[in-house]
C-alpha cells in the first residue's frame, strides 16, 4: 500500500511553532500600541492592552461558562426522536 | 425608464423553464436569468411604480430607493452564487423552490405597502420550506413542519398588525411604524420572528441544519435579512431594539461553543450577527443604519460562504458533526481556504468584509455613549471569532485527523465559494464601493491605525485563549449530543403538558363517573323497583278499593265546587 503523504502540520513540533508564532504576533501588537495616538470614545478603551486582555478574558469566560451550561443542557443525540 | 415590471416576477415566472431544462442548459439558463435580473435592477430609476388599486386601497409593487436597491443587489448576488453552487444538482423541486424563494424575497423588498409585503412574506415561507423537505428524511420533514408553522405564524401576525394599524388611521404604506400605534407591536413580533429575536429564534437553529447541502446556503441568505430590511423600514431608532439586539449577540455564542453540528453552530452564529444589525437599527442614527444594512450585505456573503464550505463537507463526507470530522484540509484544501476567508470575514479581520461593516455599528454605539451595550458587543465580537472564526475551520479541517479521505468539492461549488470569498475580500479591501450604495452618505474611515491594532489585539488574544484552552485540555470536546434550547418548550414541554392534561381530563372523567354512579344507580334502582312487573306501580288493585278511591276523588271535586 502506498504510504500517505506526511503533512507539515502532522508534526507536533510544527504545531508548537504555530502556537509560539501567534504569541509572538500578540507581543508585537502590544508593542505597536505604544506608538499609537489613541482617540477612543471610552476612556477605559484607551488603557494599555485593553483589547488584548478583554479578548483573552472574554473567550476564557465564554468557554468556562459554556462548559457549565453543557452540564445542564446536554441531552443524548436522539433526545427529540424518543 | 419605467419600473412597472416587478422584479419578483422576473425570477418567479422566469423559473418556469427549469421544468423543461436539465444539466448544463439549466445551469446556464439560471445564470443568465440572475444576470438579466441584476441588469434590470441597475437600470431602475428611483420612485414608486407598479401601482394598482385593490378593494379601494392603492398597492405598490415596486418602491425603488437606495435601501430597497441595496438589498436587491445583494439578494441577486446571493441568487447567482446559489445557482452556481447548486449547478450539479438534479432536483427540479429545489431549483424551482430556490428561485421562487429568491423572487418572493425581492418582491417583499420592493413592496411599497404592507399588504403586498404580506403576500410575498408568506410566499417566502411556503417556497423555502421545500428546501428543507427536499432532504427527504423524517427528521427534515418534522423540522420543516415546525419551520413553516412558525413562518406562517409570522405572516398572520403581520396581517393582523397591518389591519389593526390601518384601522387606527395608519396607512398601509410599508414605512416607519413605531410602537405607538396599535398593531405596531404585532408587526414587530412578525418581523422579530424573521430576525430571530430571543425566544423567537429557535426555528432557525432547528430547521436550517436539517435542509439540504445547497438548501441551507439559500436559506441563510434571504429570510433573516428580509427581517432586518423590514426592521430598518418600520422601526429605525426604536430603543427597545438595542437591548433585544445586544441579547441576540451574546446568548447564542455560548450555545455555539458546545454545539456539535457545525451547520447548527453557524445557525447560532447567524442570530449573533443579526443581533449586531438589530442594535444598529435600534440606535437609528445614519451611521448605525448604514452599519446595520452594510453588515447585512456582508453577512449574506460571508455566512453564505461558511455554509457553502460546510455544505461541501456534508456532500463529500456525509456529516458535519465536529465529533466525526478533522484533518479534512488534506482532502479539501480549496474548501479549507475558502472557509478560512469566510471565517476571517465574520470575525472582522482587517482586509475582510466584517471589519468595515460591523465597526460602523460599534462606533455608532460608542458615540451615543451606550457603554454596557458596547461592552457586550465587544464580548460578542471576541466570541464570534472564537466559535465561527476558529471552531468551524478548526474542527472540520484541522484538529485531530479523523482519517476521512474524500474528494475535493465539485468545481461548481468551488467557483461559487471562490466568488463569495473574492467579494468578502473585495468589500474588506475596497470598502468605498459598498459605502457608495448605502442609504446615507458615509462619514466613516474604517482603516485607522487605532482600529486595526485594537481589532487585531482582540482577535489574536481570543485565538490565544482558544489555543491555551485546547492545549491544556480545558476546552470542551465535541460530543454527540443535542443541547436544550427554547424549542424544548414546544417540542417536549408543550406535548407532554398536553398529554398530561388529556390524561388528567380522562382520569377526572372517570372519578366524576365513580362519584355519581352510586346515587344515580340508587335512583335508577328505585324507579326500576317501582315500575318492574312486580313493582308497586304495576300491582293490580281490587275493584272495591278502586271504587272507593274514585268516590273519594269525586267527593273532593264536589267539596271544591262549593267554595
Amino acid at each position: 500500500m502506498q504510504k500517505e503523504r506526511r503533512y507539515w502540520l502532522d508534526r507536533k513540533e510544527n504545531v508548537t511553532t504555530v502556537y509560539r508564532t501567534v504569541w509572538g504576533i500578540g507581543a508585537l501588537l502590544l508593542l505597536a500600541e505604544l506608538f499609537l495616538h489613541r482617540h477612543e470614545d471610552f476612556t477605559f478603551a484607551a488603557w494599555f492592552a485593553f483589547y488584548a486582555v478583554f479578548g483573552f478574558a472574554a473567550c476564557v469566560t465564554l468557554v468556562l461558562t459554556a462548559k457549565v451550561l453543557r452540564r445542564i443542557l446536554k441531552r443524548p443525540e436522539d433526545y427529540y426522536e424518543r | 425608464m419605467s419600473a412597472d415590471l416587478p422584479i419578483a416576477l422576473v425570477l418567479i415566472v422566469g423559473a418556469l423553464p427549469i421544468l423543461a431544462l436539465r444539466g448544463s442548459a439549466r445551469g446556464a439558463y439560471l445564470v443568465v436569468l440572475s444576470a438579466v435580473a441584476f441588469v434590470y435592477l441597475l437600470t431602475l430609476p428611483h420612485g414608486v411604480f407598479g401601482r394598482f388599486t385593490l378593494l379601494g386601497e392603492q398597492l405598490v409593487l415596486m418602491r425603488v430607493d437606495r435601501l430597497s436597491l441595496l438589498f436587491g443587489y445583494v439578494f441577486l448576488i446571493a441568487t447567482l452564487l446559489n445557482v452556481l453552487y447548486a449547478w450539479h444538482l438534479e432536483d427540479r423541486v429545489q431549483h424551482l423552490a430556490g428561485l421562487v424563494y429568491a423572487g418572493s424575497t425581492l418582491g417583499a423588498v420592493f413592496a411599497g405597502d404592507l399588504l403586498t409585503l404580506f403576500v410575498f412574506w408568506e410566499l417566502t415561507a411556503v417556497s423555502s420550506v421545500l428546501l428543507i423537505w427536499s432532504r427527504r428524511t423524517q427528521r427534515a420533514y418534522r423540522a420543516g413542519m415546525r419551520y413553516v408553522t412558525i413562518q406562517l405564524l409570522s405572516g398572520m401576525l403581520l396581517l393582523a398588525g397591518t389591519l389593526l394599524y390601518a384601522a387606527d388611521g395608519g396607512s398601509l404604506q410599508f414605512g416607519r411604524i413605531g410602537l405607538d400605534h396599535p398593531g405596531g407591536a404585532l408587526i414587530l413580533a412578525a418581523i422579530g420572528i424573521k430576525c430571530s429575536f430571543p425566544l423567537l429564534h429557535n426555528w432557525l437553529q432547528d430547521a436550517y441544519p436539517e435542509a439540504t447541502e445547497t438548501g441551507t446556503v439559500m436559506l441563510s441568505a434571504f429570510t433573516t435579512k428580509l427581517g432586518i430590511y423590514a426592521l430598518a423600514r418600520c422601526f429605525p431608532g426604536t430603543e427597545l431594539l438595542i437591548w433585544i439586539g445586544v441579547t441576540m449577540t451574546a446568548f447564542p455564542i455560548f450555545y455555539a461553543v458546545i454545539e456539535n453540528d457545525l451547520r447548527r453552530v453557524l445557525a447560532y452564529s447567524m442570530t449573533n450577527q443579526l443581533g449586531f444589525m438589530v442594535v444598529g437599527v435600534g440606535l437609528g442614527t445614519e451611521m448605525a443604519l448604514n452599519g446595520a444594512v452594510a453588515h447585512a450585505f456582508a453577512d449574506i456573503l460571508f455566512k453564505g460562504l461558511l455554509f457553502m464550505s460546510m455544505g461541501a463537507v456534508l456532500l463529500r463526507t456525509g456529516t458535519v458533526k465536529g465529533s466525526e470530522l478533522g484533518g479534512l484540509y488534506k482532502s479539501m484544501p480549496w474548501t479549507t481556504g475558502f472557509c478560512i476567508v469566510g471565517a476571517a470575514s465574520i470575525s472582522a479581520f482587517p482586509l475582510f468584509s466584517g471589519f468595515v461593516t460591523k465597526s460602523m455599528i460599534m462606533t455608532a454605539a460608542a458615540q451615543q455613549g451606550h457603554t454596557l451595550s458596547w461592552l457586550v458587543l465587544l464580548f460578542a465580537s471576541a466570541g464570534v471569532f472564537h466559535h465561527a472564526g476558529i471552531k468551524i475551520p478548526y474542527f472540520a479541517f484541522f484538529a485531530h485527523d479523523s482519517g476521512i479521505r474524500c474528494r475535493e468539492a465539485p468545481p461548481n461549488m468551488l467557483i461559487a465559494m471562490g466568488l463569495a470569498a473574492a467579494l468578502c475580500v473585495g468589500i474588506g479591501t475596497v470598502p468605498g464601493v459598498l459605502y457608495s450604495v448605502l442609504p446615507y452618505a458615509v462619514d466613516y474611515v474604517p482603516y485607522t491605525a487605532t482600529h486595526v491594532i485594537d481589532q487585531l489585539q482582540l482577535l489574536v488574544f481570543s485565538a490565544l485563549a482558544f489555543a491555551v484552552l485546547m492545549r491544556t485540555g480545558i476546552y470542551p470536546p465535541e460530543m454527540k449530543s443535542v443541547n436544550l434550547d427554547f424549542d424544548w418548550t414546544y417540542r417536549k414541554l408543550a406535548p407532554s403538558l398536553l398529554c398530561g392534561i388529556a390524561a388528567a381530563w380522562s382520569r377526572a372523567g372517570q372519578a366524576i363517573g365513580q362519584c355519581l354512579r352510586s346515587p344515580l344507580e340508587a335512583a335508577a334502582g328505585a324507579i326500576v323497583g317501582l315500575h318492574r312487573p312486580e313493582g308497586g306501580m304495576a300491582r293490580t288493585l281490587s275493584t272495591g278499593v278502586t271504587a272507593f278511591w274514585a268516590a273519594v276523588l269525586l267527593g273532593a271535586f264536589l267539596a271544591l265546587a262549593f267554595f
